[in-house]
Formats: structure tokens, sequence, C-alpha cells
């Protein structure tokens, strides 16, 4: 490939991605509506886009197979083949492939060395076997037979005195600008009439996808000699047949419903306004986040002299100082707001595999599932979006398998055959709230009991202890699984304690709600961004370290008596637990201080699992910007990160992960 | 073709002895600033400091290299260098020159044989103006 090209792939495999994704998403929609023709025409706008893209690039099998899915989808809704199951099948596979394809261009710059040809096999496949043995000429007349809805309309204009004519065209050979020809024959008719449909679709003449000839149903006020004189001003045509359209004899053959062409005033609105889509696209701009992170950092910066030179006016004493120093800190916080919202992706971003993970999973399991999303607009920092995925996809697996049942026993327990998964986010605060529902069995608390003894993770006399709320949590234990049987699905081993932890590592907290037989709700809880914390500063000797709020559970004072040593740990009764005491200035390595008869202690969480940590004094909350540690100290697990503070020097974010 | 047979290096000392690292390493070099100490990591990690809004971790080569410690003065300066993608600041004792070395007056690092931990480090050693160079690998010093 040449050297040119090779800069491109980068934006070739981003857009690749995007009309993948449409693509799927249409022919989800298609599936459930498998007469809507627009949600065809997207996939057929799709797959040629991505021919083109794909050819201009030189990866031959990635051009050749959307070239063959081109084939079928301008079979489908050109009406000659009806849609089924199995091409659906077919198509979503050519999807998977084409994803595949795009990955491995991704990753390696070039194209794999793969023809696909079973799948170009299949797609030839579905037209031979489908496709009516037919001529190609014959292919304008053949299909000139109104619908229902057109002969409906001819039928009132009739009534209001009206006259509907069938107008077939026949451009001449040597036309040059078939498509720019039809427009003004297109326009012409829309000027003395309404143009109710048009074969081939307004679409493919406005593509060129018409050979010489196409037929126009028109409703005008004008005798055939009058459109005929009107027509004839218009030049490179060879033949044109107006021909009254008498609707009581079309009246028997309505039968032959066919909705191929149903939305032809719509149509015709397309062929006016072709390119609204281009136009909105055109108001977005990509941006490498690296661009974006750079940015961030600048603005961090810019905070961080803004707090010095606060602390220098204050002890100035000048008052035209303060006066702009005021009016810098709104213009700082303002742009930091704007640097942040630039950040913020929609969640939309992950949810929008999900629709066809769990079609898949639902043919697979032989369940009926309605799939709902909500809020996919919403909007959290892209440092958290790459964290969501895994935990929801989790989730949605774990309703499909254990919580919705099959339709057979849906019916018996009275509920709807088909069984309903929400999926919903919305911004709450500084957080955003994803729900994951469904209305399926519930959790069966009484099997949590006898597999959590199973599993040796109680006792039978422990377990006889818990409460509801405590049998919750024993789900989120590590290896605890309720399913009756291990299957590709879930169960592998792995289970809730993933999901918890997962959520955990990025400050969000997960919930659980569930009725027998009602359904059970997943509520996870995430910051809006990772790249700025509530941290508690606090000192350790002369050095200062940054504390996460959402790990803190409070501060106490810890009287020297209160602490006892149990074989040579240091322990405090906390609550009615015993919790370990970790004092922080032996942890980071310094001398420890003096002993004192009183401690100020932070009390830490993660989990279940809980610690003091004594420091030297407390500084104060605020909200810090987190720097990465980067990759050359990855293997120090005890800070999660560092941020830079007012004064311009750097303190360690205690990972607290590490001290428990 | 030139840049084949020639390598820029920019040239530091430690004590009386010049170093260099190939020039595309290095992004700037910086005065000392203050550095916070990263408790848990190993002796030759000075700790983090603030290259404008940037947190970088800063070795002290001469420990890295075994070799004496020096105090920070006025010539102390901070190498920044990028290597796959981990960006760390190199502690030097002085460093001023960037300097172009001929591929031929680059020899082959000493055998292997002695146990001087430098070794380990080297890449090559180059003559420039009667002057020996220790070429340093900076992937081998980073990992």
């Amino acid at each position: 490939m040449d050297i040119d090209l090779k800069q491109y792939i980068g934006l070739f495999v981003e857009e690749a991605k995007e009309h993948l994704q449409s693509m799927n998403d249409a022919l989800l929609n298609l599936e459930k509506d498998k007469d809507n023709l627009s949600h065809v025409n997207e996939i057929f706008r799709g797959s040629h886009t991505l021919k083109g893209m794909s050819g201009t690039m030189g990866f031959v099998n990635m051009s050749n197979l959307t070239h063959q899915m081109e084939n079928v989808l301008d079979e489908v809704r050109n009406g000659r083949i009806s849609l089924n199951e199995k091409i659906i099948d077919i198509l979503f596979t050519c999807f998977d492939v084409l994803g595949d394809m795009v990955n491995y261009i991704a990753a390696y710059g070039q194209e794999k060395e793969s023809d696909n040809s079973e799948l170009i096999e299949e797609l030839q496949k579905v037209i031979r076997e489908n496709k009516p043995a037919e001529p190609d000429e014959q292919r304008v007349e053949e299909a000139v037979e109104f619908d229902n809805y057109v002969l409906n309309i001819i039928r009132k204009a009739k009534a209001e005195g009206l006259n509907g004519y069938k107008i077939q065209i026949n451009l001449s050979p040597s036309c040059m600008l078939k498509s720019a020809r039809a427009f003004i024959i297109f326009n012409l008719l829309e000027s003395v009439g309404n143009i109710v449909y048009s074969n081939p679709s307004a679409d493919d003449i406005e593509d060129e996808k018409f050979d010489f000839s196409f037929t126009i149903a028109v409703i005008t006020s004008l005798s055939k000699e009058e459109l005929l004189e009107k027509l004839n001003q218009v030049s490179e045509i060879e033949k044109i047949e107006v021909e009254l359209i008498d609707v009581e004899e079309n009246a028997n053959e309505v039968i032959n419903y066919d909705k191929k062409n149903t939305n032809s005033s719509q149509i015709i609105s397309e062929i006016k306004t072709p390119k609204k889509e281009s136009s909105k696209v055109g108001k977005t701009v990509r941006v490498d986040i690296d661009r974006l992170d750079n940015l961030m950092n600048l603005v961090s910066e810019l905070i961080i002299i803004k707090t010095r030179l606060e602390d220098l006016s204050s002890n100035s004493n000048m008052k035209e100082m303060e006066d702009t120093l005021e009016y810098l800190e709104r213009i700082t916080t303002s742009l930091h707001d704007s640097v942040m919202k630039v950040r913020m992706v929609p969640v939309e971003r992950v949810f929008n595999r999900f629709p066809r993970m769990v079609r898949d999973l639902s043919k697979e399991l032989n369940k009926k599932v309605n799939f709902i999303i909500h809020g996919e607009n919403t909007e959290v920092d892209r440092t958290v979006i790459d964290e969501i995925g895994d935990p929801l996809i989790h989730l949605i697996r774990n309703s499909m398998d254990h919580g919705i049942e099959k339709p057979e026993e849906r019916i018996k327990l009275g509920k709807a055959e088909e069984g309903n998964l929400t999926l919903k986010a919305y911004p709450d605060g500084n957080s955003v709230v994803i729900e994951i529902s469904d209305d399926g069995r519930g959790i069966d608390f009484e099997r949590v009991r006898e597999k959590a003894i199973e599993k040796g993770i109680y006792t039978m006399e422990e377990m006889d202890k818990l409460t509801v709320n405590d049998l919750k949590n024993v789900l989120f234990e590590p290896g605890f699984s309720t399913s009756e049987n291990v299957n590709e699905i879930s169960g592998r081993g792995v289970g809730l304690d993933v999901v918890k932890n997962k959520i955990e590592s990025i400050n969000g907290s997960v919930e659980l709600e569930t009725e027998k037989n009602k359904g059970t709700r997943f509520t996870i809880r995430i910051p809006l961004t990772l790249a700025i914390i509530e941290a508690l500063l606090v000192k350790v000797m002369d050095e200062t370290y940054a504390i996460p709020i959402s790990s803190i559970n409070e501060i106490v004072l810890i009287d020297k008596r209160d602490i006892k040593n149990l074989h040579g740990q240091d322990i405090i009764l906390y609550r009615g637990n015993t919790i370990p005491i970790v004092r922080l200035d032996r942890a980071m390595g310094l001398e420890s201080g003096a002993s004192m008869d009183e401690y100020t202690a932070v009390v830490v969480k993660k989990g279940n699992k809980q610690a003091a940590l004594i420091v030297t004094g407390l500084v104060g909350q605020q909200e810090i910007v987190i720097k990465p540690l980067g990759k050359f100290l990855s293997s120090n697990k005890m800070f999660s990160g560092a941020t830079i503070l007012g004064n311009g020097s750097i303190s360690l974010i205690i990972n607290v992960n590490s001290l428990l | 073709m030139i840049s084949e047979d020639k390598n820029k290096y920019v040239i530091f000392k430690l004590g009386s002895d010049f170093y260099g690292i190939d020039v595309n390493n290095v992004l700037s070099i910086e005065r000392v600033g203050r550095i916070t100490r990263i408790p848990n990591s190993p002796e030759y990690v000075l700790g983090l400091m603030n290259l404008r809004g940037d947190v970088i971790p800063v070795v002290d080569l001469r420990l890295k290299l075994r070799l004496d410690t020096s105090d920070i003065n006025k010539n102390t300066r901070v190498i920044i260098t990028k290597e796959n993608e981990s960006t760390v600041g190199l502690l030097v004792d002085s460093s001023s020159e960037v300097v172009e070395i001929d591929k031929d007056n680059i020899d082959k690092p000493p055998s292997s044989g002695s146990d001087n931990e430098i070794l380990k480090y080297i890449d090559g050693i180059g003559k420039s103006s009667n002057r020996l160079i220790i070429l340093l690998s900076l992937k081998k010093i980073l990992n």
C-alpha cells in the first residue's frame, strides 16, 4: 500500500466502526420490523460506503464482501427478495466478519489474508435461491403494480377531479447525467402535481441506480396531452409514455399488497434534500485524545498558578489585584468546566453494542427478550467509559441467563411471553447512575443460602445469622454463582465479585434489589470523572498525602489506651468491629513520630474491609486533579496517582486497597 | 544518508566522566525543582517532579549506575527522556551540549566480564574532540 494511505488508517478504522455500528443497529431494527424499507436503505448505504472506503484503501477482501452484501441488500430493497431470518443471520455474520477485519486492520495496518469465500458463497446463494429467474429488461415493467397506498391516493384524487397518470420515461442512451435529467423531470412534475410513486425509488434514481428508464405515478389536474407537452420540453428523453391510471380496474389487484414503495411522499422529499445528514456531521470535529489530555493538563496548571497568585495577593492588600484575580478565578473555573465537557462522551458509546449482544443471547438461550435502553445520551468522562463496559456486559448476561425465564415458564407464571430487560442511565449530582433491571424470576435467597454453604463460603451456623441484606453481599463474594449449570453465557467461575471490584476500582458502587418472580435491579453509581476526585489531604510527618473521600468512612480520635496488640498487629474496636491500625508514618518508610496520648485516624474502607490510618494531621478536603504515575512507576501499588497542589508541589494519592 | 552514519547525543557529566544518550530520546533539559519522595520505591527513584503540570518520575542516575552520590547544586540538571511511552527524568551533574558522533568513532562496549554495574547499560563508547563519551542505552536503564 502507498505510504500516503497509511496515515488514513486511523480515520478509516474509526469511520468503518461507526458505519458497522449503525448498520448493526439498523439490522436489529429491521429484524423487529421487517417491512420497514428505511432500515434496509440504511444498511445498504452503510455497506456501500464501506465498499468505497475499503476500495480506496486497497482492502480488496473487505470491498469484495461488502459488494456481495450490497447485491443482496439491493435485491431486498427492490422487493425481489423477501427478508427472512436466514438472510438476517447471514448479514449479522457479515457484520461480525467485517468488524474482525477492521480490528485486524487497526492492529496490523493491513488486511488479513482471508477471502471469506464461504460467506460470499452464502450471500450469492441467497440471491440465487430467492430470485425468480427473469430477464433484466422486464424489471421496470414487472414492478409497476401500485400498492394500496398509491391506489388510495389516486382514488381520493379522482374524487376531487384530479387524474392519476402512470408515466414511463426512457432516457436517451447518450444521456450523461441520468440522475440530473431525472431530477429535472421530477421537479417539473412536482410543479404541476404530486408524485406519489416512483420505480426505481427516488433514492436509486438519485444514485443513478437505474438503466435508462423509470416509472412515475403522478396526480395532476392536467390532461394527458398537456402533461406530454410539458415533458417533451425536457431534452435527452428517448420515449415518454403517459397512461391514465384506471383505479377501478386496479382495485382488484391491490390484494397483492406490497409495502416496498409505501412511503412515496417521503422518498420524494428525500430527493429534494439529499444531503441533510452530512450537514449535521459537519458540526463535529474529531480530536485526538492526547490533545485533549494536554489541554486538560494546561488548564490544571493554570488553576494551580491562579491559586498561587491568590496566596500572593492576600499578602499584598491591593484592591485592584483582588478584583483582577476574582475575574481570573471566574474565567479559569468556566474554562475548566468547558474542557471537562469536551472530554465527556455519551454512554451510548458503550450501550450501542448491547442490543446485538442481547439478540444473540436470546437466540442462544431460546428466550424472548424486549431490550429497552433509556438515557443513552447521558455523558461521562472518557476515563470512566472504558471501565464500565465489562461490568455491564456481565450484568446483562446475568439477567438474560438467570433472571428472565423461558417463554413457557413465563406464560405459566402469568407473565408476558417476552421478558423485559431495561438499561437506563441518568446523571445524579456528581455521579452517573446506570440501572439494569429485568422482570424475571428474581433472586432465590434460599438457593443463595444453600449454595453459599455448599461452596464453603459460610458455615450453616453463620448462615443462620445472616439477614437478607447480608445475603445480597454473599452474591458479590468471589467464586459465587447460582447458575444451575456452567454454560457459555455466565457462571464461568467469575461472578458478581468481578463486577463489584471493577466498579469500586473507579470509585463507584453497586446495589441490588430483587423480588421473587418480579425481577431484579442492579444499580451502578459511578463518578462523572476519574480525572478529578474529592480527596482528604493529610500530613504524615512533614509530607502531604491525599486519600480519596470515596474510600473514607470517617475521621476519629483514638485514645492510646484503646489500641490493643494482637500477634504484632495493632487493632482497635471500631463500631463493634475490630479493625487493624496502620501507622502511615511507618508505612511510608518514615521514622515514627513521638508517642502520643491521642491519635488522629482516618477510617478507610474497601468492600467489607476497614482499617484505621493514623496520620500526623489533617490539611483539609479539596478537589484534586489525578495525574497518573506512568508506566515507569506502575509496579508501585501503594499509590494510585499523584496530584499537584496549589503551591506547585506534588502529593501522592494513597491507594487504600494496598493498605488493607 | 548522513543520518545513518552520524548520531546525535546529548552529553552530560557524572563526576569527571562524560556520558551521552540518543538525542531522539530527549524531550528537554530542566533545572531541578522540588521533588516529592515516593515511599516504597527503589532507592535510585528520587521522586516526582512537577514539569509544567505533568508529574514526572526522576531517577538519580548516579545511584542507578552505582556511582557515588553528590549534592544537588546549581549545575545539576534533569534530562527529561521518553522511551516507549514512559517519560522519566534523569538527574545528572551538568549538561550543556549535543554532539554528533560518527558511527566509525563509536566502539563496542567492553565485553562483560567485570562486574561493573555500569556495563549493563552501555551501548558503546564514543570519541569526540579527544573526549571519551560513554553512550548509555535508555531502554536498558529504564527496564
